[in-house]
């Protein structure tokens, strides 16, 4: 089968064609693809939904369906609406005037917009973490403690805060300093404390809103290492302007374009070969 | 290439660039600000000189510490105004600081942003202008009559502390406007309610702009004159506030008070009581400026 990077190196177009063949090459060497997810029940299901903000549609009509246990990534331009839908998914968009929801958004079967889910509730369940690393200016410990205190948590809070530390990979550069500033840490040190205060809260779904859009390379190469161990346990969501980083981190992708959903599907096929000529012109850096 | 560098480019056309004259201009201009900030300055240090020479000699514990005496002018003391000051001021803040802040975060973090919000607004900021004496009528009538607390310490705070509240709100609204919404996002994603968010992160977070504003209000509280006399304050009082009902004196009182009598002794003794008051403003202004001092070492997200 001729990928889109060998199509466009048969068709004469060099410069695009070397981006097609460096993400091609990022998917191949991620091995075999996760196995095919259409068999298991969504997690989160969106059906038909717009979101405005005021008359103006964000988001248009997207049908989205987001399986377990995946990293689903969120591609497409600036203001292609990735950040919003994915901040309508635990209701983070709440706090924007003149927003307004239509269509459906169904977390494990219930609308997210309707009586089923109270809000608290659900962003319990579903954790977030933003493109700037937002930490409270409190201790290492209150910033992940702070939620499950709150949240009415019965259990041992050092033990839960270790746990979370050391499942965002940072419990080792922290240790030794719990009680000290978290503004005191690096950016990516912060952002992986932001990780943890949201691993802390035993979510089911984990959103990523350009995690590392803010970060060095080496402290971005740190969280996509998370992430990919993250999977194991939880449902992400991730949204990101960097195609490198949907190519080597998710499993499946989906390509937003003026708050329309183009194409989804597994990440090894949407960078190699997509169906729709658009997903393709992004991907090879034409235009985004 | 060579074509860029011709005379066109060399000596650029139509342009009157007239250098020194606008240099000029702009020199003229500075020296003009460096006299009216000059101004100010001298203006504040000879009144300071004026005062220190009519009444510094008439400082003393014994001047803070003892009632006013008719008999022998000199030995006056100020204790009565002092103490109804301080009164005053602790009664003001205890009334206006809950409601003023409790206002702005309902304007901030739960009203929506329609009509109704805008009209509460624009009169908060418009209330912040009333004419203090406005005020002081408003206290007579509300609380001397029909709240019935009389001519009292605890009806001149409630009339002062409805003078500082727009000052306080305001000033509340914009420690609250501060706080980044990251933060209180930060708070939301792991599942906290609008007032667990309020509580811990937002409230703490703008509490030093809203101390120093609640300071400023009260350094501008503590020299009004105008809103006490009418609601009853007296001028001559040997008591110091024995309660919340209780009559009372106030600083400023006692100086326009004394500063209108013809004795040149007494001409002094305001003198003194003004310095004790422009203390005790300083003092206050002195924490305003620590706490924003401290709101920098510590404002780093």
């Amino acid at each position: 089968m001729a990928t889109a990077a060998q199509n466009m190196v048969a068709a004469g177009r060099r410069p695009e064609a070397t981006q097609a063949l460096r993400l091609a090459a990022l998917v191949a060497a991620r091995g075999p693809a996760a196995p095919a997810s259409t068999a298991a029940e969504p997690v989160i299901r969106a059906e038909r939904l717009t979101i405005r903000y005021g008359e103006f549609a964000a988001v248009r009509e997207v049908s989205l369906d987001i399986a377990p246990a995946q990293v689903t990534a969120i591609i497409g331009p600036s203001g292609c609406g990735k950040s919003t839908l994915l901040r309508a998914m635990n209701r983070m968009n709440d706090f924007i005037e003149r927003m307004s929801v239509s269509g459906k958004l169904l977390y494990r079967g219930g609308d997210v917009y309707g009586p089923a889910w109270d809000p608290v509730e659900l962003r319990r369940r579903i954790g977030m973490v933003f493109q700037r690393p937002n930490p409270f200016p409190k201790s290492i410990y209150k910033n992940v403690a702070w939620g499950p205190m709150i949240n009415g948590y019965r259990g041992h809070l050092p033990e839960l805060v270790e746990q979370a530390l050391r499942k965002a990979a940072l419990w080792e550069e922290v240790k030794d300093k719990l009680n000290e500033s978290a503004l005191a840490l690096s950016g990516g040190q912060q952002q992986r404390l932001c990780i943890a205060r949201a691993i802390a809260m035993q979510p089911d779904v984990l959103l990523m809103d350009e995690p590392c859009s803010s970060l060095d390379p080496i402290a971005t190469r740190h969280i996509e290492d998370l992430i990919d161990q993250l999977k194991a346990q939880y449902t992400v969501v991730l949204v990101t302007h960097n195609m490198q980083q949907a190519a080597r981190v998710s499993d499946r992708t989906a390509f937003l374009y003026l708050g329309e959903l183009v194409e989804v599907g597994e990440t090894s096929r949407m960078f190699t070969t997509p169906d729709n000529p658009r997903t393709q012109d992004y991907i090879t850096g034409r235009f985004g | 290439m060579i074509t860029l560098a011709g005379p066109s480019l060399v000596r650029p056309m139509g342009f009157r660039p007239r250098l020194a004259r606008r240099r000029l201009v702009g020199r003229v201009f500075a020296i003009l600000c460096l006299v009216a900030g000059l101004v100010a300055v001298l203006v504040l240090g000879a009144l300071l000189w004026h005062i220190c020479r009519q009444g510094a000699e008439l400082l003393s514990v014994h001047f803070l510490t003892s009632y006013e005496s008719t008999l022998e002018p000199l030995t006056s003391g100020i204790k009565a105004p002092l103490w109804g000051t301080i009164w005053l001021m602790a009664l003001t803040t205890i009334l206006t600081v809950p409601v003023g802040v409790a206002a702005a975060v309902y304007l901030e973090e739960y009203a929506s942003q329609n009509r109704l919000t805008r009209f509460i607004h624009l009169n908060i900021a418009n209330l912040a202008g009333v004419p203090s004496v406005v005020y002081g009528l408003l206290g007579l009538t509300v609380f001397v009559r029909w709240c019935a607390f009389g001519r009292s310490v605890l009806a001149g705070a409630a009339a002062l502390a409805l003078l500082v509240l727009p000052v306080v709100i305001i000033a509340s609204r914009e420690g609250l406007v501060a706080v980044p919404k990251s933060l209180r996002e930060a708070a939301y994603a792991v599942g906290a309610t609008r007032w667990q968010a309020i509580r811990h992160h937002v409230l703490p977070a703008a509490l030093p702009g809203i101390l120093t504003g609640v300071i400023l209000a009260l350094s501008r509280a503590i020299g009004e004159a105008a809103p006490l006399i009418v609601v009853g304050a007296v001028a001559y009082i040997r008591a110091v506030p024995s309660g919340l009902r209780a009559p009372f004196s106030a600083m400023p009182i006692k100086i326009f008070n004394w500063s209108e009598l013809a004795a040149p002794e007494f001409v002094r003794l305001a003198g003194a009581a003004i310095l004790v008051l422009l203390g005790v403003l300083l003092s206050m202004n002195a924490v305003a400026v620590g706490i924003r001092a401290w709101q920098q070492r510590h404002k780093t997200w």
